[in-house]
């Protein structure tokens, strides 16, 4: 059986830019892999390859086996593709848009309706499914583009940040249908590693062009995440820089940084010191702290990883 | 992994029948039908009253054929224009620019079932302009010559029908060519209302060649077959102190414009259809 998506030698040029270079990538199961790089590392160019948006100057990309670049109809034939923030013809009505879809992709005709009806359910837009999409938010035109890759029960399918311009329930929701997709192939790109951290079980980080690593988030973490441990502590009030020295200056703390005003990722020595510890030892200082979690080393892989921001 | 049973695989017919369903509903429903529907009812409405008020002689006192040659034969090419560059100028830059494109493009149909799709829905929304036109244009033959329609106009209309086709289809060529809505519609009307036009002049008057190259020229078989007898192939015309220097004219006759609609349809159409699958949704 061969990849349900593969990259050969993928290039991709404009002019003097390349914008991918030589990017090899297989990837086949039911799972959700995270595609992470920064700006302009090549993550939107490698899914529109993978979807025929656009053409790779040189190398191949295949889904379910089959050249997209030779035969898109097949290659996305079990497909369900999201590629950035699609407009809808502002005509339609979000069930007339999942209709045409339905159609393309034959669903069939007795079953096309209840598809409907579902997808946009899951979205929270029933209410919306018979008003123009002419007149809705950017939020709510790309609930309707994530209903769209639920309607025919594809075998894969490529997200391009999934969550942009959702509101922050927006993005929970979508995480949560995405997290209930793993039963296939999920390839999805995104800036939001602690959603790619929550929704994905493998990660493929991008930069310049080209693959830097493809592998579990475990084995990627305990790799280039520079070991340790790493935990979140959420204060009631603002995280001053004597909180924060304070915080550092506890046993087997190795750094402090904060991720938000009220909010320290806490990094430590595993050797010296377990999280049951770390814990009370924050409690101790009777700073305010109301939250602790476990911090993704995700970020730390990602930043060992990707040295510089375009 | 396999989820078969869920869908059939679709024909690219059947694809080039739902692209044509929902972006003809997407005309139907969006504005633009109704300001081109008014545009021409306006016009209509213009020519019935100026017509019925005034009654000119070129229109009433030419019978029937007259009528229909002065009404129609003097409007059709615009409204045929028009229509064209209304519902086919945009039609493929809109995917790119409107962004509308990564809603329909990825997805398992050819770019080429989509593009002939959105070519009839196009033609289907235009042909009803003309319908309407030609209905009002109808209309008042029959009131001042009740029970006389001219075989010609039937002919005419026909001929306007084909022109739309070939206008649609250089319309469609520029579309895929640019990325902005506005410069293609805008491209699209300069071309056929004016640049074939100073072509056609340029050509025939000043360098005595017959410009069998244009659309326009083409597209004047619309109007002179309502001419009684149909224009001559080549007209020269003497002018000046004793007749020193000549005019020439040139008249497509019915088969060399119906040659040249044909030629610029299909040329038109493969050369915008060759653009689409090649242009890339970069943003």
């Amino acid at each position: 059986m061969p990849p349900s998506i593969e990259a050969r030698q993928l290039t991709k040029r404009y002019g003097q830019f390349t914008a991918l270079s030589g990017l090899d990538l297989s990837i086949q199961g039911a799972k959700c892999v995270g595609f992470l790089g920064p700006n302009g590392a090549g993550k939107t160019t490698t899914m529109k390859i993978l979807t025929g948006l656009i053409r790779a100057t040189k190398g191949t990309a295949l889904i379910n086996g089959v050249d997209v670049a030779s035969d898109k109809k097949a290659a996305l034939a079990s497909c369900a593709t999201l590629i950035e923030t699609p407009e809808i013809y502002p005509a339609l009505t979000p069930k007339e848009a999942l209709s045409m879809l339905c159609e393309i992709r034959g669903v069939p005709r007795q079953d096309k309706n209840k598809r409907i009806d579902d997808a946009l359910a899951r979205v929270k837009m029933s209410e919306w499914a018979d008003k123009k999409v002419g007149g809705f938010s950017k939020g709510m035109k790309q609930r309707v583009n994530v209903a769209s890759t639920l309607l025919s029960d594809p075998e894969v399918i490529i997200l391009d940040e999934p969550s942009s311009g959702l509101d922050p329930r927006g993005m929970s929701e979508v995480r949560d249908i995405v997290t209930s997709l793993r039963d296939r192939l999920v390839f999805m790109s995104s800036h939001l590693l602690a959603e790619v951290t929550e929704v994905c079980q493998e990660v493929a980080m991008i930069d310049h062009g080209k693959l830097l690593v493809y592998d579990t988030i475990e084995n990627v973490t305990a790799k280039f995440a520079g070991g340790g441990g790493a935990a979140e502590v959420g204060f009631a009030g603002n995280v001053d820089e004597q909180l924060r020295v304070r915080v550092s200056k506890l046993p087997g703390v190795t750094s402090t940084t904060k991720s938000n005003d009220r909010h320290l990722i806490v990094k430590y020595d595993t050797a010296v010191l377990t999280q049951d510890k770390l814990l009370e030892s924050v409690a101790g200082l009777k700073a305010g702290a109301i939250t602790f979690s476990q911090a993704s080393g995700l970020e730390d892989a990602y930043l060992s990883l990707i040295k510089e921001t375009l | 992994m396999s989820r078969e049973g869920s869908k059939a695989a679709v024909g690219s017919l059947v694809h080039v029948g739902i692209a044509a369903k929902y972006n003809f509903l997407n005309y139907f429903r969006a504005r633009r039908f109704y300001v081109m529907l008014a545009i021409i009812l306006i016009i209509a409405g213009l020519l019935t009253a100026l017509v019925g008020y005034y009654r000119p002689p070129g229109f009433v006192d030419g019978g029937a054929l007259g009528f229909y040659g002065a009404g129609w034969g003097s409007f059709a090419s615009i409204v045929v224009v028009l229509s064209a560059a209304f519902f086919g100028g945009d039609a493929i830059s809109g995917e790119f620019q409107n962004r509308t494109g990564y809603f329909l493009v990825p997805n398992p149909i050819r770019r080429s079932a989509i593009y002939v799709g959105k070519w009839l829905a196009a033609l289907t929304a235009s042909t009803i302009i003309l319908a309407v036109f030609a209905l009002a244009m109808l209309a008042n033959g029959l009131f001042y010559f009740p029970g006389n329609v001219p075989w010609e106009f039937v002919e005419s209309f026909a001929f306007a029908w084909v022109y739309l086709v070939a206008a649609m289809s250089l319309a469609f060529a520029f579309s895929s060519l640019f990325k902005s809505s506005s410069i293609s519609v805008l491209m699209s009307v300069i071309l056929l209302l004016f640049v074939f036009s100073v072509i056609d002049t340029v050509s025939s008057l000043v360098a005595g060649i017959e410009p069998w190259f244009s659309l326009t020229y083409g597209a004047g078989i619309v109007s002179n077959i309502l001419n009684v007898p149909y224009p001559a192939a080549k007209t020269v015309t003497p002018f000046g102190p004793g007749g020193r220097f000549t005019v020439v004219s040139y008249n497509a006759t019915v088969p060399e414009g119906l040659l040249i609609l044909l030629v610029y349809l299909v040329v038109m159409a493969v050369l915008g259809l060759v653009l689409f699958e090649r242009k890339e949704f970069t943003s």
